[in-house]
């Protein structure tokens, strides 16, 4: 047998965030890439076609983004870590089958390394568009998991988290990256391979003849037999019992499909949800941000205390499931919340809605470059005056 | 009790049915050849994935026992291409309609052709979508009624043995659903050979599209079938268009050549050797 490559590349790297991804997966067990090139995310793809062959796993490039969501659920029915990488457009086309993934429950990652929209907008320019996107692209009720990196070393603990997620609750998660955290160039710390957490799916405890693919534990997570395995199950996208067969005209299979589907991801929302908060303790001015613009709103929070101004911020580490909880806990402790977004204004729409009585201010960015911190400091402080 | 047994009963699961097909319609005679195939080649079921798309024929995947995926309209093929690459020792099959494979997934057929990945692909072209009651669609006859073509259809039909041939697919057969045993034989073959394979099968839709276009019943349009077929094994499938007088049915295409997954097991390799070597 030939000696497969290291799938963990323990030590200390000066990476880009596309790669950082690619590493991360690879950490995490994907052995299968499916995508198709886009600015900014293709260097993601091709890491993975560089490493993957490396350590036995296999890239492909589809014909288009449809057919690459599609080969990467296939890839996970057949027992096989699976992911894609795109960006806004290409994230367009995918969301038709991330609704199949979260109907027929695949564990999946994809990548979105956000540019400028609407249309193709601005490829090779950071945005925060899809944000929205990620939560409600796909059509029906359903529930997306989304985390947001902010530095290269944080795509790639997010990437392995991901697939954690996703292996954990059977559910498509994306990556929400933007085009400077995909482009930049950072130090990275990849740990020894034994001291990173690895989940993989539940598989089934019962012979075939008695196992239903859609029955779920306690944790409303079904355990998952692979193709190949024996079980011989059959999974549609159609509305399905807990055998998986076909039950489209009754309105009470409908019903405890979809409620079970999204009550996985919103009832395990406390175990999915992560937010970082800095000198929120005795704030008096909250600023939310996620992604690349957390770190503008970082240094104008520094420099607003150094002015003397009680100001705080609580990153966003999850966007889907919203971090509901933990930004009314700000929100009840502070007298203004102000929201960094590079769009015209999505995640602040939640903010609102969780934030009752105190006032919330929007500060939009369009275009190339997040906020400098110097503007956000005025924001900041124009809440104190 | 076991006299009572269909005797496909282990290859079809029972709980699926009574089947949603029409009356006349062939897409129980593609199920029948496909287990027969199955079945008369003794492959171990619990290695074969059965994958459909959207339209009538898309519930053959539930139909069969075997490990079976319905995906969303026209992924069919990309989502076999995912599961084949992921576990090569998987069969995989795709069957499903003219609409769903050549007009919203006709690029994932052309390039699951041209790339030669390892999966059988069968279409049941019944000129039309029958699902959505009858409209026109990428195999559609010219002049022919449909519910969208109230003038009768002026685009030109695909002539599909001839696009699988020209990208890429290494073994090529078009039967009607009235050569039951040709259509068998083909499917064992396709199942046996390396590489990317596709068999269409003429089929009757009498309730829908039959019935506007004055072939009302199934015995009309097999009629039809009979009237037209020509066997011509090994002929240019470029000369093989479908009209109303002639359907050329046989073998159009049977040559080797290294699957998708082959070459790639062999880069793999390639890849890992050197690593060895530390090169």
């Amino acid at each position: 047998m030939a000696k497969k490559g290291r799938a963990v590349l323990t030590g200390k790297h000066f990476m880009q965030g596309d790669i950082a991804c690619a590493e991360g997966a690879i950490a995490a067990g994907c052995r299968f890439f499916a995508g198709y090139p886009i600015t900014p995310a293709t260097e993601i793809a091709e890491r993975m076609a560089q490493r993957l062959p490396e350590v036995g796993g296999v890239y492909i490039q589809m014909e288009d983004e449809l057919a690459s969501m599609a080969a990467v659920i296939g890839a996970s029915y057949s027992g096989v870590k699976s992911m894609t990488a795109t960006s806004g457009p290409g994230f367009s086309l995918m969301v038709e089958n991330i609704g199949l993934a979260f109907m027929t429950e695949a564990p999946c990652v994809i990548v979105n390394a956000m540019r400028g929209g609407p249309s193709t907008g601005q490829p090779t320019k950071s945005g925060q568009q899809d944000v929205m996107q990620a939560k409600w692209g796909s059509h029906g009720d359903y529930e997306i998991i989304a985390l947001a990196p902010s530095s290269v070393q944080e795509i790639f603990d997010l990437t392995i988290e991901a697939f954690n997620l996703s292996e954990t609750y059977r559910t498509p998660v994306v990556v929400l990256a933007d085009e400077i955290v995909g482009h930049m160039w950072e130090p990275v710390t990849i740990p020894d391979a034994d001291e990173i957490r690895v989940v993989n799916r539940k598989k089934p405890q019962v012979p075939p003849g008695e196992y239903a693919p859609f029955k779920p534990d306690e944790d409303l997570v079904p355990p998952m037999a692979c193709f190949g395995e024996g079980y011989r199950f059959y999974a549609t996208g159609l509305t399905h019992n807990e055998s998986g067969l076909p039950r489209t005209d009754s309105a009470e299979a409908q019903q405890k499909l979809v409620q079970r589907l999204c009550d996985k991801i919103r009832k395990n929302a406390d175990r999915i949800v992560k937010t970082e908060g800095t000198m929120l303790e005795d704030a008096e001015v909250a600023v939310v941000a996620y992604g690349i613009t957390s770190r503008s709103a970082l240094s104008a929070v520094r420099k607003a205390r150094e002015a003397g101004i009680k100001a705080g911020l609580l990153r966003l580490v999850t966007l889907w499931p919203f971090p509901a909880q933990q930004v009314s806990q700000v929100a009840k402790k502070v007298d203004a919340i102000l929201v960094l977004e590079m769009n015209y204004g999505q995640i602040v729409r939640e903010v609102e809605r969780v934030a009752k009585e105190t006032p919330v201010i929007f500060l939009p960015k369009l275009g190339e470059e997040p906020h400098k911190p110097a503007e956000v400091l005025q924001a900041i402080r124009r809440t104190r005056s | 009790m076991s006299d009572d047994l269909h005797p496909f009963e282990t290859f079809l699961r029972r709980e699926m049915m009574p089947h949603i097909w029409c009356e006349g319609c062939g897409n129980g005679i593609i199920l029948n050849c496909y287990v027969r195939a199955l079945k008369d080649l003794g492959i171990d079921l619990n290695k074969v994935v059965t994958v459909a798309g959207i339209g009538c024929i898309g519930r053959i995947s539930g139909y069969t026992n075997t490990d079976s995926y319905h995906t969303t309209h026209g992924r069919a093929v990309a989502f076999a291409t995912g599961v084949k690459l992921a576990n090569p020792e998987l069969k995989v099959v795709v069957i499903s309609g003219d609409g769903d494979l050549f007009a919203i997934g006709g690029n994932h057929f052309i390039h699951a052709a041209r790339r030669n990945v390892d999966i059988q692909v069968i279409c049941a072209n019944n000129f039309n979508y029958g699902m959505t009651g009858g409209q026109y669609g990428p195999t559609t006859p010219l002049n022919a009624w449909t519910t969208t073509t109230p003038y009768g259809n002026i685009e030109h039909p695909f002539n599909l043995v001839h696009l699988a041939a020209a990208s890429g697919a290494v073994y090529v057969a078009r039967w009607t659903t009235l050569h039951i045993r040709m259509l068998t034989g083909s499917i064992k073959k396709a199942l046996q050979k390396e590489g990317f394979s596709f068999i269409e099968v003429i089929s009757p839709c009498p309730e829908i599209y039959g019935r506007y276009n004055k072939m009302r019943t199934g015995i009309d349009m097999m009629n039809w079938f009979r009237k037209a077929s020509e066997i011509r094994h090994q002929s240019d499938p470029a000369k093989a268009e479908i009209t109303p007088e002639r359907i050329i049915i046989g073998e159009f295409v049977d040559i080797e050549k290294p699957s998708f997954g082959r070459l790639l097991r062999e880069m793999t390799a390639k890849v890992q050797e050197k690593m060895v070597e530390g090169k």
